[in-house]
């Protein structure tokens, strides 16, 4: 049976708003608290560990084949300075997975092209600059979208919220790139807490465009029949995916110099 | 509620009890849910208790069955530690996030929340279909962990780092962590279909302060639930990169476990760990709280027949017990070494938290004063939460003070108040509210009778089980032994209480009885001549005076109300009967 829910379309008198802008915004605060755990966590393990230690990974504490040592706390080995350590690790033979013991021993003896790096996600700077702009670039057509339909423009409207889902597309293309040449190098979630960090806040992150990329081709798509029904809802839907798309731009906005550049 | 089945529309049964989009259904799909994990919970804690009372001892009856399922762990039917473990954490979890969050929240703020601001049905209807399903899928993952090779989770309710990212050679932790995800998610959909139910869908005239006290109660709760839950969800998806990525978010450098340097690069912090997780679970024990605080002021106000005493303050005391509650958590974490001058600042927060409480307690026994009290079932629950809920609240005072807290902590005595504060507390507030809002879902008062038999043995078991262990608790007894501290010379003494706790447990299990037969026998019961009145308990608020019993289905209310004055107008002088509902205009 239907029932009616009144402030759909039109928003209540004395809280201005309708229900699907507020439940976006209190959504978009729950989200905040989500990402902010993430960030809190990158606060507490950067400040814990030495740079290189966060970067790199701590070297290994506990040196194979002496088993008759394995019982014991070898911290102090691990809390030693990098430099000695590293001198110690030369010549011992890595094996192209053990990311971590190779960038520590590199740090300190300077041989290899890692070498002069500050941190593993110092390549990537370039592309994520240029995916940084891409999302930007996608808030603004959501904008231009939501701005087209106040103008009763369908087909300007389809044609941004169109290029918002394909901008969307080329974020992902290049965060493919950007992943995939990471695991080419060797690095992985499990090579140091920094890449932990990075490979799960920007999963997540990833997995918010592909959410955002659903309901906007939905929308622009099957969805777009409620224009000729109800505009003023349709419209309403509209604001509240770009405030979500706002959202996820913000967040990467965010993650960009955190995890690239500080 | 079949009989209220037909309004002309003919759904199909898949429709119209299993994917419905209506509120009431969806409360009454919870409250079955939570219910039924309510009783699961308590009998894994039967199992503990009995280890406890005759450790190493074969379970009488269904030993043979535990063995056959958890092998090796029950070996010829005893509990095990590993086993022990196992049940202490699924508990926790089941209890706290399967039972109580989904009967407080879930069922009782789904079914009375709408009905009570007037509503047609929560925001978003669909939504809110969407949760309670999650919480299905998550229940379906936590259960199912059961009967997985090496048992559910064992390292507690909390799944403290280390010890819950290096047990990897069995899944079960990777269950647990998988199922909260599915639960906090349902959580938050939950969480913001109420408030924006709440702030968009008060009917015409039902301003802020003319709010009952139990939406209040849900409004907070729903905040709390929308702000703390998403750490843990952070930190679940971080535990589980620890265990299934090989990440070290909470390992730290140089661990050894066993004798052996554990193998992930370390840099991580465990006490990370403990933050997010209490960043949530602190406010948890508001959301634990509250719908039962709110639950009680209902019952109180409506059966005191008189005005609930200090509404307003009662209200800004709740909120700012909200904001409070998101700024005390790490009085759960003295034991960490995080310095003086952090464990002051949250050792303060925990002393002005308790304000705001003991202002609604106190509220709520002023509001006794002078009224004529009816003592009817969901009365008496009310009423002994008052003291109950006092007694938690009071012994909780020691542990927000980190020189008492240090050598309670990890004793029995925590563990005597927390469930001072949730099962005699909480559950009880429970019961009494589907003792109180039975009648407005069948139309069909529960028994009296049963209903006593069943509050006078829960309310002595109760105290039974839980006072013995604030006594143990002092006097040193750990809270994580299988064997209730057999193996301590100084807690001999105290050992016969592990028997008396027994006894209450399996005394309060046979309390429940009558219950049962209560619940199920109303549901298919006739409807007397006389019964399915509007308002059976006299009451003022808009669920009871402006929709029917059961309510109509979908819509609610035939006309939308419209509210002319607060919520509690009992026994007005001047007015020709002891209540005044809200809807009703004023005579002029």
């Amino acid at each position: 049976m239907s029932v009616e829910i009144p402030y759909i379309t039109e928003p209540r008198p004395d809280t201005g708003l309708t229900l699907a802008k507020l439940g976006v915004w209190l959504f978009l605060a729950s989200e905040v608290m989500l990402f902010g755990a993430f960030f809190s966590s990158y606060v507490v393990l950067r400040a814990g560990n030495t740079w290189q230690d966060f970067a790199f990974g701590p070297a290994p504490v506990v040196q194979d084949a002496e088993s008759d040592e394995g019982d014991e706390w070898a911290e102090e080995e691990a809390a030693s300075d990098e430099t000695e350590d590293a001198d110690e690790h030369a010549g011992h033979d890595h094996s192209a997975h053990d990311a971590s013991a190779h960038a520590a021993d590199n740090a300190g003896s300077g041989h290899d092209d890692h070498a002069d790096l500050h941190s593993p996600l110092q390549t990537a700077i370039p592309m994520a600059t240029f995916n940084t702009i891409v999302l930007i670039t996608s808030s603004v057509t959501v904008v231009l979208a939501y701005a087209s339909l106040l103008l009763n423009n369908l087909g300007r409207f389809r044609f941004y919220f169109g290029l918002t889902i394909a901008l969307a597309f080329v974020f992902l293309g290049v965060k493919y790139v950007e992943y995939t040449s990471k695991f080419a190098h060797g690095y992985f979630p499990a090579t140091s807490p920094l890449l932990a960090l990075y490979f799960t806040m920007t999963f997540l992150h990833v997995l918010h465009v592909i959410g955002g990329i659903v309901v906007l081709a939905y929308l622009v798509g099957p969805g777009t029949k409620m224009w000729k029904t109800n505009p003023a809802q349709f419209t309403g839907r509209i604001e509240a995916v770009g405030l979500y798309w706002h959202f996820v731009d913000l967040v990467w906005i965010f993650l960009f110099p955190v995890l690239y550049l500080l | 509620m079949a009989d209220d089945a037909h309004h002309g529309h003919d759904e199909s049964f898949l429709r119209k009890y299993i994917f419905s989009t209506d509120h009431k259904v969806i409360g009454i799909q919870y409250a079955l849910g939570a219910l039924v994990f309510l009783l699961f919970g308590f009998t894994l804690v039967m199992l503990m208790r009995w280890s406890m009372a005759n450790p190493n001892q074969a379970v009488p009856f269904i030993g043979g069955f535990l063995e056959t399922l958890f092998g090796e762990d029950a070996q010829g039917g005893v509990i095990t530690p590993q086993l022990y473990n196992s049940f202490g954490a699924m508990h926790g979890t089941i209890m706290v996030f399967l039972g109580i969050v989904p009967l407080a929240v879930g069922a009782f703020g789904n079914y009375v929340v709408p009905l009570q601001i007037g509503a047609v049905d929560m925001a978003f209807p669909k939504l809110n279909m969407a949760s309670v399903w999650v919480y299905f899928v998550g229940g379906v993952v936590m259960f199912s962990s059961f009967f997985i090779p090496g048992g559910p989770a064992k390292s507690g309710w909390t799944s403290y780092a280390p010890l819950a990212v290096i047990d990897a050679a069995s899944a079960g932790q990777t269950f647990w962590l998988v199922g909260m995800i599915f639960l906090i998610t349902s959580s938050l959909l939950g969480a913001v279909n109420f408030l924006v139910t709440i702030i968009q869908l008060r009917a015409p005239g039902m301003t802020w302060m003319r709010l009952p006290f139990f939406v209040w109660a849900q409004f907070i709760s729903s905040f709390l639930l929308l702000l703390a839950f998403p750490p843990l969800e952070a930190a679940g998806v971080m535990q589980l990169m620890d265990r299934v990525a090989g990440t070290s978010f909470f390992m730290p450098t140089g661990l050894v476990v066993s004798g052996e340097a554990y193998s992930a690069v370390g840099g991580g912090s465990p006490i990370l760990w403990q933050h997010l997780f209490w960043f949530l679970a602190h406010p948890e024990v508001y959301v634990l709280i509250l719908p039962a605080l709110g639950i009680v002021a209902e019952i109180i106000a409506n059966n005191s027949r008189k005005p609930l005493w200090g509404y307003r303050s009662m209200v800004y005391s709740v909120i700012f017990l909200g904001f409070m509650s998101f700024i005390v958590w790490a009085h759960h974490m003295f034991l960490t070494d995080m310095g003086v001058i952090i464990s002051a600042f949250f050792q303060t927060t925990t002393m002005i938290i308790s304000i705001p409480s003991v202002i609604i307690i106190t509220a709520l026994i002023i509001s006794l004063w002078g009224g004529s009290i009816r003592f009817n079932t969901p009365m008496l629950f009310a009423l002994a939460f008052l003291p109950m809920f006092g007694i938690g609240g009071l012994t909780g005072l020691p542990l927000g003070l980190s020189g008492s807290d240090i050598p309670l902590h990890d004793t029995y005595y925590v563990i005597g108040h927390f469930h001072y504060v949730v099962a005699p507390g909480t559950i009880f507030a429970m019961f009494a509210g589907i003792y109180f809002w039975f009648p407005k879902i069948t139309g069909r008062k529960m028994n009296e009778f049963l209903g006593k038999l069943h509050f006078y043995p829960s309310f002595i078991f109760m105290n039974g089980i839980f006072f013995p262990m604030l006594i143990q608790g002092i006097a040193g007894v750990s809270r994580r032994l299988y064997d209730g501290g057999e193996y301590y010379e100084f807690s001999e003494s105290i050992l016969q209480l592990n028997t008396v706790m027994t006894h209450s447990a399996f005394g309060l299990l046979l309390a429940q009885i009558p219950f049962i037969i209560n619940f199920v026998w109303t549901i298919f019961r006739k409807t007397r001549e006389g019964e399915g009145t509007r308002n059976p308990w006299d009451a003022t608020t808009i669920e009871w005076t402006d929709a029917d019993s059961p309510p109509m289905g979908h819509g609610n209310f035939a006309v939308v109300p419209q509210v002319y004055r607060a919520a509690y107008e009992y026994s007005v002088p001047g007015s020709d009967k002891d209540f005044t509902p809200q809807s009703e205009p004023d005579s002029k």
